[in-house]
């Protein structure tokens, strides 16, 4: 294992890196390529352009999901869009625009060389998107439409209604389909891998629970690829899909693959505010609202009267107000934690006060209520069935809530992690956003990690070295599926008298009030003293009924929260050893007079890439440099 | 609220199902139907019993995990949500609720509520799809897409592919299911290549997974969390007997 991190960042002048990164890599020749066998952990954005591509070139691949079909993917949640700067609107969008705006968003934590990639390959993915029959919402002359998304002042977000990740994935996932029918892809559903095998220090295979029969099944091939997911779940309460989970990561993090600055989270800012303690889930209301919508609360605080009643000079659209070149469409993190402060200053709406106000009226005056249903509908229709309100006539109300994950494991510029022959795609790994993501660049960065970036890195991989046939019956696959045993047993025997459910919110509710929007060095000592006393008492006292040789969710969701102990950790050390605000990462301590977050490049102007040393113990950290040749740090400016 | 449930529960595959019953106090009307049965599921797992399985994910009416039959229909009561979405406010206080999974010869039980909708996936592998490779495909723009076309096409290709028009169909049919997907790209200029092909296949596929046959009842549409129109299904019919000229 590595003890010095290289990236692998390929020198020359930015706009040619990548070009001559391709030339310079090793190629597999056609006839090779069945020879090589790939594992493929996940079938969102990231894992099915990235399975369907290679088994294209002509790889054999094999896929696992914890899904039913591949199609169920997490992806198919996104909402608002996908960027590309095709500039189709003529209105200044350029590939140097695009990765100045992805730099600058991510508050200067990300790496350039990876952002400027991004932005070159994205005008693909929307070509490639086209010819699948992806149906893009078009204009009238029959090209295609765009909206804006924070952090941009130009309209570069490609969307299909309320339903571009939906859309997005099935186009990905017919592709897949394609190749499961000839034959090489193999697709196994419901299955949950669980670890990671490694044969002279490389990724050569995966194990994983049969989660119908729960029996532990073992896969062999010559290089994994982790396509899982980000996080947010940690937190209980988030945007993410129920089952979305760190096991696959965290797991691959304890055989050896650095842990990239996993404190950076990304709270969205136009989410269903929290009703009452049943909630299981919380419900996202795309970014794109803020188009149109305007966000505003009372002026004086505490002010009770329902929205109708407060005449237009009683609001405060403070957004508007505060940033006004950019009005509504600021930067997430900006969005979240001004409306945390208006909440907090008691400006906040609706029986918990933890709400603001996004309105419509002005739209609806401007071009009727049918302009606002064609593009918006499905999304009043939500908020509808959900709050029992009808968002045409009352505005909306909207609370920031955990939404996505900007670390994950760390990767080098061809996506690999530190294990050797192990890639990371889409939101597992910590690439391109920084500390903080602007909106609708995830699904660009999952389908350019899979459609064009992995097919050419990992035949690099393969074609330089000689791969000894490792058949399951290796002695490595066997420890492997002890190790899960193990685990599975040691749940299942606890036979305490907690859920695992009930231990989950409690550590998502210390995680939200200590390493959420707003962190401090106390609150984060304080979580790092409370987080392993309620790990360990978990280990004592949670209830897993049932038996493991069946379709059982609670033995499925007893590894995941057992897994969520150990990252909630991580993430706290990672937000308090980071002293400075940036992006998502909000430390009270830092922040300039105006209340917007402080960076120090000085000091912590680098990647934190995290070791594991054990259970508990304290991990080893090692930091990437970050360079900025090309977009000189500052202290970001949406005014 | 108060309820009585009776819930389906089946240990597995091949052995045999009935119903349990189940009460929950304390329901409130914003609670979804799916938290609610959370509650039911958090009593058990108190009292060291098995939960009652049942898939969901997304739980915003997107991915199409859930599915439960409510009240002898699916999805349940409201009209044009998914059972994620569906709250408790539609239904009364004290009422009795029955809960079963789809039933279609084609979607097999795995175990209580959880049935095997692989059978979609197939069908899909028959042919939904549009044969392009990664890379070497023309400008997004390069192919003007009527705005009426794309939408229409973006209707059909709304499905969540829950397989509530089959549990809602006396045939147990797919034919909405599979309709869509053909709609949504005969629609397209980048469908046409594979238009005769693709609808032929399908179709074929459908019926080898053991769906019925379509009786025009459109009990698939009135239950259709997308509100997927069943003229659909006479596209998908045209498309068929085109391909067979
Ligand atoms: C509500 C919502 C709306 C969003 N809207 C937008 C938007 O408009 N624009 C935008 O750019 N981004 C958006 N995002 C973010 C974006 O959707 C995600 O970041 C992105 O889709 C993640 O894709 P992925 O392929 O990395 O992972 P996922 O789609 O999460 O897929 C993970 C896959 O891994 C599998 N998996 C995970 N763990 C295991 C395991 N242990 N074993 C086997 N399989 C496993 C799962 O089964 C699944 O197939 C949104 C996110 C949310 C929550
Ligand atoms: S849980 Fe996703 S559609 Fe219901």
């Amino acid at each position: 294992m590595p003890t010095t991190l290289n990236s692998q960042i390929p020198g020359g002048p930015i706009e040619k890196r990548w070009d001559d990164h391709r030339f310079s890599m090793k190629l597999v020749n056609p006839a090779n390529k069945r020879k090589y066998h790939v594992i493929v952990i996940g079938t969102g954005l990231a894992g099915s352009s990235a399975a369907a591509t290679l088994a294209e070139l002509g790889y054999r691949v094999t896929v696992l999901s914890f899904h039913e079909s591949p199609r169920r993917a997490h992806s198919i949640a996104a909402q608002g869009g996908i960027n590309a700067p095709k500039n189709y609107q003529n209105d200044g969008d350029s590939v140097w625009r695009l990765f100045y705006d992805t730099v600058k968003g991510g508050d200067y934590r990300a790496r350039e060389s990876n952002v400027y990639r991004l932005a070159q390959v994205s005008g693909s993915i929307i070509d490639q998107c086209v010819a699948q029959g992806v149906p893009f919402a078009r204009e009238y002359g029959g090209l295609l439409d765009n909206r804006s998304f924070g952090g941009a002042q130009v309209s570069r977000t490609f969307y299909a209604r309320g339903q571009t990740g939906q859309q997005l994935l099935l186009g990905a996932y017919q592709a897949l389909s394609k190749e499961i029918a000839k034959k090489r892809v193999t697709f196994y559903p419901r299955r949950e891998m669980l670890d990671l095998v490694l044969i002279d220090g490389r990724a050569r295979g995966v194990v994983a629970r049969n989660m119908v029969d729960g029996s532990l099944e073992s896969y062999t091939g010559d290089a994994v690829i982790l396509a899982t997911g980000g996080y947010g779940n940690v937190f209980y309460l988030s945007t993410n899909a129920k089952a979305s989970n760190a096991t696959a990561i965290w797991r691959a993090h304890k055989r050896g693959a650095f842990f990239g600055n996993p404190c950076y989270t990304q709270i969205h800012p136009t989410c269903i505010p929290v009703g009452s303690g049943f909630q299981s889930k919380l419900t996202l209301m795309s970014e794109s609202l803020r188009n149109d919508g305007r966000i505003w609360v009372p002026k004086k605080a505490g002010d009770a009267r329902a929205p109708g009643d407060i005449p237009e000079n009683e609001r405060d659209y403070y957004l508007e107000r505060l940033y006004p070149s950019f009005g509504n469409l600021v930067p997430r993190d900006v969005a979240s934690r001004r409306a945390k402060e208006m909440c907090d200053n008691g400006h906040g709406v609706g029986t918990t006060k933890l709400a603001v106000y996004l309105d419509f009226a002005d739209a609806i005056r401007r071009n009727g209520a049918d302009w606002v249903r064609e593009k918006y509908g499905n999304l009043f229709d939500m908020y509808h069935e959900i709050t029992g309100e009808n968002a045409y006539e009352v505005p909306m109300r909207i609370y920031p809530a955990v939404h996505y994950t900007m670390g994950g494991l760390w990767v080098d510029y061809n996506l690999m992690s530190t294990i050797p022959g192990m890639f990371v795609l889409g939101e597992a790994n910590f690439s391109d956003h920084g500390a903080n993501r602007l909106g609708a660049s995830a699904l660009m960065q999952g389908l350019a990690d899979g459609y064009f970036i992995i097919p050419y890195t990992i035949g690099n991989y393969l074609a330089s070295g000689t791969f000894t046939p490792a058949g399951t019956d290796h002695a490595a696959f066997r420890d492997a599926e002890k190790s899960v045993a193990g685990v599975t047993a040691r749940l299942l025997g606890a036979k305490g008298k907690k859920t695992v459910e009930e231990y989950h919110r409690e550590l998502g509710t210390l995680m939200w009030d200590n390493c959420g929007m707003a962190r401090t060095a106390e609150k984060l000592k304080k979580a790092l003293t409370e987080i392993p006393l309620l790990r360990e008492d978990f280990w004592k006292n949670v209830t897993v009924p049932g038996s493991s040789d069946d379709l059982n969710g609670e033995v499925e969701r007893a590894h995941r929260v057992a897994d969520y102990f150990e990252l909630a950790e991580l993430m706290v050390r990672d937000a308090l050893h980071r002293e400075e605000s940036a992006g998502g990462h909000f430390r009270e301590e830092y922040q300039t007079s105006e209340g917007e977050a402080k960076r120090d490049d000085e000091k912590f102007s680098y990647v934190a890439a995290w070791e594991f040393a054990g259970t508990g113990a304290e991990p080893v950290l090692h930091k990437e440099p970050l360079a900025f040749e090309y977009v000189k740090p500052s202290q970001r400016s949406y005014k | 609220m108060n309820f009585t449930l009776k819930i389906w529960r089946q240990p597995g595959r091949t052995s045999a199902g009935t119903f349990k019953q189940y009460t929950i106090d304390g329901v409130a009307a914003d609670m979804s139907f799916l938290e609610m049965l959370d509650g039911v599921n958090q009593k058990l797992v108190r009292g060291g019993e098995d939960a009652i399985a049942f898939d969901s994910d997304c739980r915003e009416g997107i991915c199409g995990s859930c599915g439960l039959f409510i009240n002898g229909r699916a999805h349940g009561p409201a009209r044009g949500v998914a059972t994620c979405e569906l709250r408790m406010r539609h239904f009364t206080d004290g009422e009795a609720i029955t809960v079963e999974p789809w039933r279609a010869k084609a979607f097999p039980v795995i175990k209580d509520l959880v049935v095997d909708r692989t059978g979609f996936d197939r069908i899909i592998q028959a042919g939904g799809y549009v044969s392009v490779n990664t890379g070497g495909v023309p400008d997004a723009n390069a192919i003007p897409v009527p705005k009426h076309s794309a939408e229409e096409a973006m209707d059909a290709a709304a499905c969540i592919g829950c397989g509530a028009c089959v549990a809602a169909c006396k045939n147990g049919s797919a034919s909405l299911f599979v309709a869509a997907k053909i709609s949504h790209l005969a629609l397209l200029p980048q469908g046409q290549a594979e238009r005769k092909d693709r609808v032929t296949k399908m179709v074929a596929a459908m019926d080898e997974e053991g769906f019925g046959g379509c009786s025009n009842t459109y009990a698939c549409e009135a239950e259709c969390p997308k509100l997927i129109p069943v003229t659909t299904i006479a596209r998908m019919n045209r498309e068929f007997l085109l391909a067979k000229k």
